[in-house]
């Protein structure tokens, strides 16, 4: 499985390097990418728009796939993601606070900074539906909440926005839809260092996880220190949520249908498959979302929420039913 | 395990010996920090049974996992093989006790193998990884309760016998001295509740655990355990050997039995009598009158039962379900004074049947009353 998702990674790259307003050839782009050569636009198209874009895309997809691995692991319910609980939303929102504050005062913010403000804001709608969870155990009334929480974050942030007419602002516009436009290489440095530094510590979760996907008593009784695990599992998804949405905005239903497709592909739940298995299909899946975000009404651009929703919901609806069929 | 000759034998020699594996002390629980139950205090030895029984919600359970430590303790203390549990690590636990709970397991796209291999949690390296040796002992625990057929089936596939089965495997595999298991023969069949508690007295026997385990079947209760204590009113009421605890109106009594009644020597619950004057009169013995009984309880027509001996097999279930029972010493004629007494119960029947085949030497006075019920006109409907 693993080498199949590697050749459609490849397939995936090279289609989007290719893709948009200056088409180059198969043989440009080899030549471009290994040997730094061939047309100055090309070369500046290609290395400093394209790459970092997929970069991006491959990074932050991979990560938002793990994170929603991480909530799922956490609810014990596989409609859980960061998206649909409302917690990219509160990230959102504050990251536009903050943005609106910054710029407000004149003063550059820092992507760590950008991180930073995301992860409060997850961990303020994440503490929020904690405390619902804490009343109910029901999950679907607990993706109700999620989803309100997340048109309250949603709604409050077009408010600012609207409101705040600084010119820089109008860009908040677009973030707060979801894009991976405008990436640089400073922007993938600092998302592939947080990222990669989360992702060495979840490993090192494979081996409880393993135990708790089973369930609470199992997992206590196998000897696993539940709530320091149910403490991590909170603080990794939150921040690489935050990392994702400090970078593209808000983007919807990668983190619950990646999973559910590697676990079906894989044909096991077993974390030790699922880590590695979410972060490359995960990265596929955004890349190629953000392919077709870009090109299909090229040069105008969709939000990459739009396309995601538009392919992976039919993949969550397929699950629900299924699991219906089970219960 | 089978092939681990050494440890087999010396948990074997070591159940004979009356070493204490598990013991609770003044142990008092409940949620929410509030106490439902205590003063606790039970111990089970190497090779014993110790069953909980005791009316829904008196905290059988709540005894069970604050034992597992999956609810906080809220008073006194566990020792696991004379080691207090609180200086133990959470592997070090894992190692010497595991459970087997009621908690619904999510298993998702897991096989039986797969749920049984999560026992070896404490013994894999950080990253979870089976050692050849971890999968030998995931195999022998699926041999062990006869489940490796089903070993490569995915958990939620197979039947909720084979599961018991197999979480029973998942608790093994993690090699403990002490086996909690909360009500494991809930929602099996009487076929597979009989082989997980044979089960069940196997391993204890062989392997030298210690088990404690809770159960609503108290026929089956009687049969396994060498220990029952009975969970009532916020504490232990009563602990002892099956013999002590079935004994008279006490399993009634700790069940708040009203409509009904629950037979102590054969373990049977029956439901309650049809209250009112006999209409019926049942000349049986020997359980040739059990299922007449039953069928007039049923059709809820009130009867009188006789004339039984006192230890006659169906003397119980004719005391817990007829209006009157005329009963003799056993091995003697009844007096004189009772057959009159039946025969004027007889007299005011509307029908007498008789489920006997045929009197012997020992039996007359039965056969003169059927001859006096013929005689009155009574026995139409007979049997």
């Amino acid at each position: 499985m693993f080498g199949a998702v590697f050749v459609l990674l490849l397939v995936l790259v090279f289609w989007n390097i290719n893709t948009g307003s200056v088409a180059l050839s198969p043989q440009e782009i080899v030549e471009l990418l290994l040997f730094r050569r061939g047309d100055d636009t090309a070369l500046r198209i290609v290395w400093d728009i394209r790459l970092p874009r997929i970069l991006a895309a491959m990074i932050l997809g991979g990560a938002l796939s793990v994170s929603g691995f991480l909530l799922q692991s956490f609810f014990g319910n596989p409609i859980a993601g960061p998206y649909i609980l409302g917690i990219s939303s509160g990230a959102k929102l504050v990251v536009a606070l903050t943005m609106i504050f910054f710029l407000g005062r004149g003063l550059v913010i820092g992507s760590v900074v950008m991180i930073g403000a995301a992860f409060v804001g997850s961990l303020l709608a994440m503490g929020f539906v904690l405390l619902l969870s804490l009343r109910t155990q029901k999950m679907s009334l607990l993706i109700v909440c999620g989803v309100m929480i997340g048109y309250i974050c949603s709604a409050i942030t077009d408010f600012v926005v609207t409101f705040a007419n600084d010119a820089n602002i109008v860009n908040l516009h677009n973030w707060s839809m979801g894009s991976f436009s405008g990436m640089t290489w400073s922007n993938v440095a600092v998302m592939s260092i947080v990222v990669s530094l989360t992702l060495v510590v979840t490993i090192w979760l494979a081996k409880p996880l393993g135990a708790y996907r089973m369930g609470e008593a199992y997992a206590h009784n196998a000897g696993v220190n539940v709530k320091a695990l149910r403490v991590m599992l909170i603080l990794l998804s939150s921040l690489l949520s935050a990392c994702v949405t400090a970078f593209a905005g808000p983007i919807s239903f990668v983190g619950i249908a990646v999973p559910h497709m590697v676990k079906v592909l894989a044909g096991s739940s077993r974390p030790q498959i699922l880590l590695p298995g979410c972060l490359f299909l995960g990265a596929a899946v955004t890349l190629f979302c953000d392919g077709i975000a870009r090109c299909v009404f090229a040069p105008t651009e969709l939000s990459i929420s739009s396309v995601t929703a538009l392919l992976l919901v039919p993949v969550v609806l397929a699950m629900m039913l299924r699991a219906h069929r089970h219960v | 395990m089978k092939t681990d000759g050494t440890k087999q034998e010396e948990q074997q020699n070591r159940a004979g010996t009356d070493e204490t594996l598990l013991k609770l002390e003044r142990l008092a629980a409940g949620y929410g920090g509030v106490p439902l139950l205590e003063d606790i205090c039970l111990h089970v030895k190497r090779g014993e049974i110790l069953t909980l029984i005791g009316p829904n919600g008196a905290g059988k359970s709540t005894i069970l996992k604050s034992i597992t430590g999956q609810l906080r303790r809220l008073g006194g203390s566990v020792y696991l093989i004379g080691q207090d549990i609180d200086t133990m690590t959470r592997k070090q636990i894992a190692e010497t006790l595991s459970a087997v709970m009621t908690q619904h397991a999510r298993t998702e796209y897991m096989t039986c193998r797969e749920v049984v291999s999560m026992g070896r949690y404490p013994y894999t390296g950080s990253l979870g990884i089976l050692s050849e040796k971890d999968w030998r002992k995931v195999d022998e625990a699926l041999l062990r309760v006869r489940a490796d057929e089903v070993a490569d089936k995915d958990f939620m596939a197979v039947s909720d016998g084979q599961k018991q089965r197999v979480m029973l495997a998942r608790a093994l595999c993690q090699e403990p001295e002490v086996l909690i298991l909360d009500e494991p023969t809930s929602y099996l069949d009487i076929r597979y509740k009989l082989e997980l508690l044979s089960a069940i007295r196997e391993l204890a026997a062989e392997e030298g655990l210690a088990v404690v385990l809770s159960l609503h079947e108290l026929d089956l209760a009687k049969k396994v355990s060498d220990t029952i204590a009975c969970v009532k009113n916020g504490g232990i009421e009563r602990i002892g050997t099956p013999e002590e605890i079935f004994r008279g109106d006490y399993i009634s009594g700790l069940y708040d039995v009203e409509k009904g009644s629950f037979e102590p020597l054969l373990g049977l619950p029956e439901l309650a009598r049809v209250e009112g004057e006999a209409r019926v009169f049942v000349i049986g013995g020997g359980g040739t009158a059990v299922d007449t009984y039953y069928r007039l309880q049923r059709q809820r027509v009130p009867f009188a039962a006789g004339i039984l001996s006192a230890n006659d097999l169906e003397y119980p279930i004719a005391g817990a379900l007829a209006a009157e029972v005329f009963v003799t010493h056993p091995y003697e004629p009844p007096e004189e004074e009772l057959l009159q007494q039946a025969m004027q119960r007889i007299k005011r029947c509307e029908s007498v049947l008789c489920t006997l085949p045929e009197f012997g030497q020992y039996n007359i006075f039965n056969r003169k009353l059927l001859e006096y019920a013929i005689s009155e006109g009574k026995t139409e409907a007979l049997r």
